[in-house]
């Protein structure tokens, strides 16, 4: 079996534990849901390092550095809001 | 990739999971968010050693430009993040997510993009498999970029109502059979040709636009919620280019279950998410014109404060419903005010939230948890409506659509079918309003007009205030 079809082969599993993971969830949590799972597809930072490393004219170098600080405020953004959101569930317990 | 580095994008993999896992239970959320972070962080120091290759390789030799502008970038965009994250009101959360969201998307089109002319320039070429998967990042990455930005702006208010067009279909089918045009040429073809590969990216900008520009802005949620998958669905078609295995399960993960909570979402409104999507939803409101006609001939009874404070304080049982005036109001402080000044005075006091009241899912149930507002008085929509009957005052406050009897009364309404908290059902409705505007969704209420429904008039907080003053006084 080759490296490409299983990379594919988790692919397709992480499709479905995608949709597993959350089938129930209180629509209370959709948003905080929607924010945190926002921060992790901010994991595009290490693309935009990957690539930015591998740049050879200014152009790509130019581009490249956009897509790290894109990727980077999505990252830190998107957990920091979230952490935020939560942060008011969790003092109303008092 | 060395075995270690495999193993801690396995870690970060499993933080991953688990922090989602978590995230659907209010009691672990916040423990999820944090492990998922850890995954993050896990996942970026990893991949430190794999970073250049060739002479640009940092651990073979070392510092170069890039790497000073990727830590510049890096701190750049932390700034950015935390700014936007701790400077943004709860009110505008939902903006917030929208923003960054979109600017995920545009760096994994970026990177797609400096992928395939790298790849367009060097000897190895590009195979139709990845050209395939750049060209899907692109396409996915940027048009959720832009469409971000339109669906950020409409909740801002900048155009939020939905803009149509005759032959707007047309033309959006036109743009999307050009961008796949292309796709096929640049696949099939497995060609380098960098221009055609600028009008794809450019056109699937103009795509982003066009598709969210028809949609309103009561929508906009289920739009971001929408684009959040995509974004996840491109970061993993990046992962496969730039073969990253963290970012492929990353990414799926988040294309997988964002396209579930859309779905959820969707089904708390009771609409396909086609109709959300093509219904362009505002172009309905000219056919409910029957709605606001029945309504026109009738009359709304206004209250004073003081009135609807006599009528708070000698209930028995009372249920609030918040919605979007409310976040607009600040008013979260004054609610809970009164909330807690009825309970003194043995009035049982329950809040009643609609799965969407506000722009998002859970936004009513935030604002109230910043204000104290106890868990054990928030009920779901589910839980409150049969008990409506015995409920003597429902005060609404800022809330419309979500209280809209057309949803239950008028076929020809576009809300029609969609659950509602049954508002009218109450012995007394008392309605907190700015004005006699439309809702989001455009249409009349019926319930302003009911028999047992008064209208007090003004802005949500300023009214509580006079609430609060009044149901002290008496």
């Amino acid at each position: 079996m080759s490296t490409e079809i299983l990379v594919f082969f988790i692919f397709v599993l992480s499709i479905f534990l995608g949709f597993e993971l959350i089938s129930r969830v209180p629509s209370m949590l959709h948003t905080p849901l929607m924010s945190g799972t926002n921060a992790i597809h901010g994991i595009i930072l290490l693309g935009g390092m990957l690539v930015l490393a591998d740049a050879h004219n200014t152009l790509t170098t130019a581009l490249g550095f956009v897509a790290v600080v894109f990727g980077s405020a999505n990252v830190f953004g998107g957990f920091m809001v979230t952490d935020r959101m939560l942060q008011m569930f969790k003092k109303k317990k008092k | 990739m060395s075995s270690s580095i495999a193993l801690t994008y396995i870690a970060a993999a499993v933080l991953f999971i688990l922090g989602i896992k978590f995230l659907s239970s209010p009691k672990t959320a916040r423990y999820g968010n944090l492990l998922a972070a850890f995954g993050m962080l896990i996942a970026l120091v990893a991949t430190i050693p794999l970073l250049g290759t060739g002479e640009t390789s940092l651990l073979k030799h070392g510092w170069n430009l890039s790497y000073t502008l990727m830590v510049v970038g890096i701190v750049i965009g932390l700034i950015i993040g935390a700014i936007g994250a701790y400077s943004v009101k709860m009110t505008a959360m939902p903006q917030m997510v929208a923003a960054f969201n979109g600017l995920g998307g545009g760096s994994a089109a970026l990177v797609a993009s400096l992928e395939f002319l790298r790849r367009a320039n060097s000897p190895e070429g590009i195979t139709t498999f990845f050209a395939t998967t750049m060209l899907f990042a692109t396409l996915i990455g940027s048009l959720s970029f832009s469409g971000s930005i339109i669906a950020f702006l409409k909740l801002e208010g900048k155009f939020e109502k939905p803009h149509t067009f005759p032959g707007q279909n047309v033309l959006n089918g036109l743009i999307l059979a050009v961008i796949l045009g292309l796709c096929v040429y640049l696949t099939g073809w497995v060609t380098t040709n960098t221009t055609a590969f600028i009008v794809m990216f450019l056109l699937a900008l103009v795509f982003g636009v066009a598709m969210v520009m028809p949609i309103g802005g009561a929508d906009m949620p289920v739009v971001i919620s929408l684009l959040n998958s995509f974004t996840g669905l491109a970061v993993a078609a990046d992962g496969f280019t730039i073969s990253n295995i963290s970012m492929i399960v990353a990414g799926t993960l988040v294309g997988s279950s964002g396209t579930l909570l859309t779905l959820l979402m969707c089904q708390a409104m009771n609409r396909p998410v086609t109709n959300v999507l093509f219904g362009a939803f505002g172009s309905t409101t000219s056919g409910s014109g029957a709605a606001g006609g029945d309504a026109a001939g009738k009359t709304v009874k206004p209250i004073q404060a003081d009135e609807a404070a006599l009528l708070l304080s000698y209930a028995q049982q009372v249920v609030i419903v918040p919605g979007y005036g409310m976040a607009v109001a600040q008013a979260q402080h004054q609610v809970r005010e009164l909330s807690d000044e009825l309970g003194k005075r043995g009035v049982e006091v329950r809040f009643a939230i609609h799965p969407v009241a506000g722009r998002m899912p859970g936004h009513m149930n935030v604002l109230l948890a910043e204000a104290n507002v106890p868990y054990d008085q928030l009920c779901e929509m589910e839980a409150i409506n049969p008990t409506m009957d015995r409920v003597d005052v429902c005060l609404v406050i800022g809330a419309n659509d979500v209280v809209n009897p057309a949803a239950r009364e008028d076929k020809s309404s576009p809300i029609y079918g969609m659950p509602i908290i049954e508002a009218d059902h109450a012995k007394t409705v008392i309605v907190m309003k700015r004005s006699m505007a439309a809702g989001f969704a455009g249409i009349e209420n019926l319930l302003f007009y009911k028999d047992n429904t008064r209208m007090l008039f003004g802005d949500a907080k300023a009214s509580l205030t006079a609430l609060v003053a009044a149901v002290k006084a008496s």
